[in-house]
């Protein structure tokens, strides 16, 4: 240690009232300037990429409000929007409550396929049982064997120090195969298909919809009611118990915690096993819900655009739940993007990864906008 | 200090590990024994000459059961002794030595009755390796100088892109030029946000991941996929050379010298690698870099242009092997099409020990799962191919999780450098 | 070489850590830098030494002036630096540690280690400086590790040689020998410069002292003259006490036991070997030794960190020898770390959090897994105005407070509840006097009122003035026992340098 970093330690002494008020006003506009301005620049970024892959300026106009139209425009857009957020916000907070303990859940992804195709199976399985039973069991099918998917690594990591990220990879890897192999036996694999698709879910297990009434298209359904369920279940996890306590004070500094009496190895396995819950959950949620049924790959990505809703949302639960609703957003608008203007939705996926970008490393935005961040400074 | 006692405890570690060692090598003798050889019929037929060969080599027949009985019999005799005759330095190699065996028993067994070319699948295991290999030698060289690299995933794919662009433009040379300089351009981009900005570094090589295959995957689609396009989407390929006189050898002609240039190149480059590492003045520094930045700094070496400079020309690595998909291979571009070779480089750098020479070994291994799997899938063995598929991300996990404990990371890997 | 520093100003934001310090560095002479922690005598030479750009002065190097915009500059102009925390690459060899960034090259970039291995015999061999070139540095000793570092600023023709709190981690008898080394190479034409807290060591070996604080010269002359009262009196700004006030001991019956206790270190090796000891309620127990002598080890072992190889350890009667930390902790022993940045606070966290480190799931702070935040916040804000935590809310991160407030905190997070032993390592390493004497206080306060404490120090003086016994410790064992308080300090020292009696 420098002689700079001991301080000279002579503040003024306060009351045990004034130790008590907390300054915590909540400043709006620092929480939400920064990713506000991350965004646009995302944007105007990508509207670069198109006009250079020759996209005229009046296509690009055109895009950015089919994107806009496509995804708040309208009931249809909006019920799309949240299709698509539900299991992005499910599968962030698996990846934010790693952040949280100190490990880099990369392993979404084959959390997302066991824990599917663990619902599935008993999605199909028990035609007799009603939608109360029937549903929640399904999600917890989902849950459990995604608990124990994440589990596994970090098991490894509090045992032998394998590191979680190798470890998840591969997990990734190994589930990816597993669910090729589980869709070639008879067991899973539709009667008298001969390419891997599964048997369908029963539809005492399907997640309900929810605005059928008003419009049959609207496919919105009750995986949004258990993602916002989630967040404030995790919220509650990190924050006000003491298991959450110390999940954050291993994340925090490991050696301080061990010395405070927690158990890291026990930390670190039962975080994962929460985040694989939450990664299984997330496959019981898209199989139930949307795709009703498994084919190989199912999970598309979504354990990976999990880490970016997870960074944008700064491992908060709140953040996370509006990351993913703006990440559900740019995926239903670049659908309608690409229908209505022929510009690849894989340009979302650009603007997404310019976002984590400008929001990880915020001084490339106060630099580029110096005057919005000027009366921040001290 | 009581040596004695210091010495006790680590023969007693060593003990255990001996124990365990041998306690494997039983259950591999008993498995090899019942699956391999009981009920076994036939014979194992490998193919070991090449069609073209200038010399002709006779096959390779392996009586399957009785091969399996033999092995079983080493396998059992070695683990026996591990246990009996505890505290053997030699505890590892003869690991080593009994999976390679374990392996060959399973690959006759898998054979009895067929015949397969044996020099063929392991020239493709070098083929599959490469893009691995690739990947490896990016992690190892920039975590030598402390910089953790996810991004190589996405670093390959950016050099298969350019790669095939440039090379449909101007030629193979100019692919793998533009390929290799959009790769150091990546790792430029890199060293900006890790070094410079202090970004966390493994959120950075995320970022870099989804931005490149976003990307490619838009330009693909948006312009590759136009008919006004399409050719920048044919590039021509590097046709294998036979290096005179060695290619002629029978079995290690075709093995190692009838290739391509990126094969050619991936061992240069591990060659070369491991020199600068390990004996020359920048590898030196760069090493002091990767372990203990301030006594560099003290020393007037300049931490953030060694990190700048490494992680650049780590990423050109990268890029020209991310080439390989298109100009070594197929000629054209598909979205994604290195489909998590990248993050299996990783692995193979951490199972190679942070070295070169560890990281090729590594990716040899997981092109020889690879390999494996394509052949048992047309040889219909019992084992279904996806499980055979797996084998190496099992392997990694087993071998991260139990041997690599002990080998060590540069001390400073993935922390920022912070000048006072 | 003649080096003067005029007026030299270097503030870090609000903080001025150097105030317009001037100082001249003769050759042949050896230059004491006296000052606490946080007096600027480390940021002084690191502004000489190119590692930080100062914001007002000059330097001049015989009589020219000079700037130096990285150690590159300043190891090129003829100045070497010993850090106070080595600047050694732990898995490289001696020779190469030795002359990284000026190494002996053959073609094609070739490191030619033969040569550097000649080279660091040949030095050796002429200022008597034997290390073995191929060691890795990992694998030798502390105080050839200083060796080391010493041959490094010889290869680079250091003409000028800085020295940063040197002796810290030496035996004292290690001491005895580097004294002697830096007299050679005084004798040799370098100039020297020693920076310490430590008066001794400035009146024994400096022909001139510089006294600062608070960033400020605020004495000199020659140590020979000047008396060591007068030195500590510069040093700290007012009259100072070494005594801590406290009445004699009045110690009950034993508590804490230790028996045969073995304890392996972090490479399997033999770190705690064989110790017996105790401690009885109301008295303190001072542990003295040079650092990594098996301290760390002891302490984590007593508090359920790091497992026991053989013996026993025994609290009131109960065998804590197998005691996961938060059993050792519901027993009423309070740990105050070693290291209090790396395992004593979370930064990041809240002051209240901090406080509720260690007794979160305690049933006063909520049900089950709930944590009930008023309960935490109410009683942290008690305890941190009772320690004097000086912080305008409990709700500030951790990472606001100076180093002695962070200490404080600690202090008030382990001492705040009903405790019956306190094991205290390093309680007052690095932070300012006002919080050594305030935390001694507290420590002597509960000794008073019947608890037991073990305190492990390598400052010798804090062990003198709080023990009322003194185990000295000295490669795992436990070498010799004293009474506190009148002790011969030589005879100390002797046996923490392992010197049979």
């Amino acid at each position: 240690m420098t002689d700079s970093q001991t301080g000279v330690g002579s503040a003024k002494k306060y009351s045990v009232s004034e130790l008590l008020t907390n300054p915590n006003e909540v400043d709006l506009k620092t929480l939400l300037l920064l990713p506000a301005m991350a965004f646009m620049t995302a944007l105007f970024l990508g509207g670069v990429i198109m006009f250079v892959s020759g996209v005229d300026f009046t296509n690009i106009a055109f895009s950015y409000r089919a994107l806009l139209v496509g995804s708040v425009g309208s009931v249809f857009a909006l019920s799309e929007t949240l299709v698509a957020a539900a299991p992005l916000i499910i599968a962030g907070l698996s990846v934010a409550i790693g952040f949280r303990s100190g490990l880099f859940n990369i392993g979404a992804e084959g959390q997302i396929l066991t824990g599917g195709m663990a619902a599935l199976a008993v999605g199909f399985s028990f035609p007799e049982l009603s939608i109360w039973v029937h549903l929640p069991l399904s999600l917890l099918a989902g849950a459990i064997v995604g608990a124990v998917w994440g589990g596994i690594a970090g098991w490894l990591r509090a045992v032998t120090g394998a590191h979680e990220v190798i470890s998840t990879i591969m997990l990734n890897f190994i589930a990816l195969r597993l669910v090729d192999f589980s869709l070639k036996t008879d067991f899973f694999q539709k009667t008298g298909r001969n390419d891997p698709i599964s048997k369908s879910v029963l539809d005492s297990a399907l997640l309900p919809d929810l605005l059928t009434w008003i419009d049959p298209q609207l496919r919105v359904n009750a995986g949004i009611l258990i993602a916002f369920l989630v967040v404030f279940l995790i919220g509650w996890l990190l924050f006000r118990t003491t298991i959450g306590f110390e999940f954050r004070a291993v994340g925090a500094n490991p050696d301080a915690a061990r010395y405070a009496g927690i158990r890291i190895g026990w930390t670190f396995t039962a975080t994962m096993a929460v985040a694989g819950a939450l990664g299984g959950l997330t496959g019981g949620v898209q199989v139930l819900g949307v795709l009703e049924r498994a084919s190989p790959g199912f999970s598309s990505g979504i354990g990976f655009e999990a880490i970016a809703v997870a960074l944008l949302g700064r491992a908060h639960p709140t953040g996370v739940l509006f990351a993913g609703l703006l990440f559900g957003a740019l995926e239903a608008g670049g659908r309608q993007m690409q229908v209505d203007t022929n510009v690849g939705i894989d340009l979302i996926t650009i603007i997404q990864s310019l976002v984590i970008v400008f929001v990880a490393a915020p001084i490339l935005i106060k630099s580029l906008y110096p005057f919005a961040f000027r009366e921040h400074a001290k | 200090m009581s040596a004695g006692q210091t010495s006790k405890v680590i023969d007693k570690a060593r003990e255990r590990h001996s124990l365990v060692v041998g306690v494997i090598l039983i259950v591999l003798a008993v498995f090899t024994a019942w699956v391999f050889g009981y009920g076994t019929v036939g014979d194992a037929t490998f193919r070991l000459a090449m069609r073209g060969d200038s010399f002709k080599v006779g096959d390779l027949v392996v009586p399957a059961a009785p091969y399996a009985y033999v092995v079983a019999a080493i396998l059992a005799y070695f683990g026996a002794r591990l246990m009996m005759r505890s505290g053997s330095r030699r505890a590892n190699l003869i690991l080593g030595i009994g999976l390679i065996l374990f392996i060959t028993a399973f690959l006759t067994w898998a054979t009895a009755d067929h015949s397969f070319s044996l020099t063929g699948m392991l020239k493709s295991t070098i083929i599959r390796a490469l893009p691995i290999a690739f990947g490896g030698l990016t992690g190892v060289l920039c975590e030598r100088v402390a910089v953790i690299n996810i991004g190589i995933e996405g670093m390959l794919l950016a050099g298969a892109f350019s790669g095939v662009v440039f090379g449909s433009l101007f030629g193979g040379w100019a692919g793998l030029a533009g390929a290799a300089m959009t790769g150091g351009l990546l790792g430029l981009i890199l060293a900006v946000l890790t070094v410079t900005y202090r970004m966390d570094q493994i959120i950075a090589g995320v970022v870099i991941n989804i931005f490149v295959l976003g990307l490619t995957s838009y330009l693909t689609s948006q312009v590759l996929a136009k008919e006004a396009f399409r050719h920048l989407n044919d590039a021509p390929v590097f046709r294998a050379i036979d290096i005179p006189y060695l290619s002629d050898f029978p079995i290690i002609g075709p093995l190692f010298f009838q290739h391509n240039l990126f094969v050619y190149a991936a061992f240069a480059m591990v060659a070369i690698a491991t020199y600068y590492l390990f004996h020359t003045r920048t590898g030196l520094r760069a090493r002091a870099v990767g372990e203990h930045p301030r006594a560099a700094d003290t020393l007037g070496i300049n931490v953030f242009r060694i990190r700048y400079i490494q992680v650049t020309v780590a990423g050109m690595v990268a890029g020209f092997g991310g080439a390989w998909f298109t100009l070594g291979s197929v000629g054209r571009f598909d979205e994604n099409m290195t489909s998590g070779r990248g993050f299996i480089g990783l692995a193979a750098m951490i199972f190679g020990r942070w070295h070169p020479v560890g990281a090729l070994a590594a990716a040899l291994v997981f092109g020889f799962a690879d390999s494996v799997q394509q052949k048992m899938a047309l040889l219909q063995t019992p084992i279904p191919s996806e499980f055979l598929a797996m084998a190496p991300y099992v392997a990694t996990i087993i071998v991260v999780a139990g041997l690599v404990g002990r080998a060590r990371p540069p001390a400073a890997d993935g922390k920022p450098y912070v000048k006072e | 070489m003649e080096v003067e520093l005029r007026n030299i100003t270097k503030r870090f934001g609000d903080l001025v850590a150097n105030d317009e310090v001037s100082l001249t560095i003769q050759p042949g002479k050896i230059l004491g830098l006296l000052g606490e922690n946080g007096a600027g005598k480390t940021t002084m030479m690191n502004v000489l030494y190119g590692l930080y750009s100062a914001d007002g002065g000059e330097i001049f190097v015989d009589g020219k002036p000079a700037s130096f915009a990285s150690p590159k500059d300043a190891i090129a102009a003829g100045i070497g630096m010993v850090h106070q925390h080595f600047m050694l690459v732990p898995v490289f060899t001696v020779a190469e540690n030795v002359v990284l960034g000026v190494e002996p090259t053959g073609a094609l970039d070739r490191l030619d280690l033969k040569r550097a291995r000649e080279q660091v015999r040949d030095i050796g061999a002429e200022y008597g400086l034997e290390v073995d070139p191929d060691a890795l540095i990992e694998d030798i000793p502390v105080g050839l590790q200083q060796r080391v570092e010493i041959i490094k600023t010889l290869f680079r023709s250091a003409e000028i040689v800085i020295f940063d709190e040197p002796t810290a981690v030496l035996t004292p008898q290690e001491v005895k020998e580097f004294f002697q080394i830096v007299r050679s190479l005084r004798d040799a034409g370098k100039g020297i410069v020693f920076i310490t807290h430590k008066l001794g060591e400035i009146i024994e070996l400096t022909d001139h002292v510089k006294v600062l604080r608070g960033g400020r010269v605020v004495g000199e002359g020659d140590p020979k003259i000047m008396s060591q009262v007068e030195l500590a009196e510069l040093m700290v700004g007012r009259p100072v006490d070494l005594v801590v006030d406290k009445v004699a001991a009045n110690p009950g019956k034993a508590i804490l036991e230790v028996s045969g206790l073995k304890v392996l270190g972090e490479g399997g090796d033999v770190a705690v070997d064989n110790v017996d000891f105790d401690v009885r309620a109301g008295e303190i127990v001072g542990i003295a030794g040079v650092q990594g002598n098996g301290q760390t080890e002891l302490i984590e072992a007593i508090t359920g960190l790091r497992s026991v190889a053989d013996g026993s350890i025994s609290f009131e009667g109960e065998d804590i020898t197998h005691h996961s930390p938060r059993q050792v902790h519901a027993l009423r022993i309070a740990h105050i770390p070693e290291d209090r940045q790396r395992s004593g606070i979370i930064s990041d966290f809240s002051i209240a959090e901090n406080m509720a480190l260690d007794s979160y799931y305690e049933d006063r702070y909520g049900r089950g897994v709930t944590l009930s935040w008023p309960q935490i916040n109410a009683q942290s804000a008690k305890d941190v105005f009772e320690f004097d935590v000086r912080t305008p809310t409990i709700f500030n991160a951790a990472s606001t407070l100076s180093g002695g407030n962070q200490q404080k905190l600690v202090a008030a997070r382990e001492l705040s509840r009903e405790i019956k032993l306190i094991i205290a390592s390093q309680p007052t390493r690095g932070i300012d006097v006002g919080s050594i004497e305030y935390i001694h206080q507290r420590i002597v306060a509960a000794r008073d009122a019947g608890v037991g404490a073990l305190i492990v120090s390598t400052e010798l003086d804090e062990i003198m003035a709080l023990s009322d016994r003194i185990l000295v410790m000295y490669r795992g064992r436990i070498v010799k026992e004293f009474a506190g308080g009148g002790s011969d300090v030589t005879e100390i020292g002797m046996a923490m340098a392992g010197v049979a009696q």
